[in-house]
C-alpha cells in the first residue's frame, strides 16, 4: 500500500524525510 | 533595497500561508469530505464541492504558489544559483527552495491539468477521469509531504538544524 493513500501515512513520511534531510544538510555543511 | 526584501518575505509569507493553507484544506478537508458526501446516499452528494467550491480554491491554490516562490526567488535575489547549487552558507534554504520548486512544479504540471479534468473544465472519459484523479491526489499528497521537511528548513536556515 502507497502511504501517501492515508493523511497519516503522509504525514509520517513528511516527518522520516526530514530527518533523513537533516542528516544529509548536517553532512554537506549546514 | 532593505524595503524591497521586507516586502519580498512578507509576500513569501502571506502566498505561502495561502497556497499551503490550501494545500492542506484539500488534502484534510476537501478530499476526505468528497468521499463522505459520495458514500451518503440520501445526501446532498459532493457535486456542488466541485461545482463551487474547488474551481476557486484551485485558482487561490495555484497563483499563491507562483507568487510564493517568485517572491522567494527575490528574497534569495543573488543568492539564487548558491541556494539551488547547495553552497556553504545556503544549505539549509537551498533545500527548502528544491522543495518548494518540486512543488509549484506539481502544482502545475501535475495537480492542475488534472483536475481540469475531474472537475469537468475540459473534456475527458471516465477511464481518463480516474487516472487523472489518482495522478491529482498523489501529487497533492506528496506536496503535503513535502512541506514538511519545506517549511523545517525554511526556518533552519535562521535557526539551524540541531
Amino acid at each position: 500500500m502507497n502511504p501517501l493513500d492515508s493523511i497519516l501515512g503522509t504525514i509520517i513520511s513528511g516527518f522520516v524525510l526530514t530527518v533523513i534531510l537533516a542528516f544529509v544538510a548536517k553532512a554537506i555543511g549546514a | 533595497m532593505e524595503y524591497l526584501i521586507f516586502f519580498e518575505r512578507w509576500v513569501h509569507f502571506m502566498a505561502g500561508i495561502l497556497w499551503i493553507g490550501l494545500l492542506y484544506y484539500f488534502n484534510f478537508v476537501q478530499v476526505p469530505a468528497m468521499a463522505t458526501a459520495a458514500a451518503d446516499k440520501d445526501g446532498p452528494g459532493p457535486a456542488a464541492i466541485g461545482k463551487y467550491i474547488a474551481p476557486k480554491a484551485l485558482l487561490w491554490f495555484r497563483w499563491a504558489a507562483v507568487v510564493t516562490w517568485i517572491a522567494g526567488a527575490g528574497l534569495l535575489g543573488p543568492n539564487l544559483g548558491k541556494a539551488f547549487l547547495l553552497q556553504t552558507g545556503f544549505v539549509n534554504i537551498g533545500i527548502g527552495a528544491w522543495l518548494g520548486t518540486i512543488m509549484l512544479f506539481n502544482v502545475w504540471v501535475l495537480i492542475w491539468p488534472n483536475q481540469k479534468k475531474v472537475l469537468g473544465m475540459v473534456q475527458a472519459s471516465d477511464e481518463e477521469k480516474n487516472k487523472a484523479k489518482r495522478v491529482a491526489l498523489l501529487a497533492s499528497r506528496t506536496n503535503t509531504m513535502l512541506s514538511i521537511p519545506l517549511l523545517f528548513f525554511m526556518a533552519a536556515q535562521s535557526h539551524g538544524v540541531f
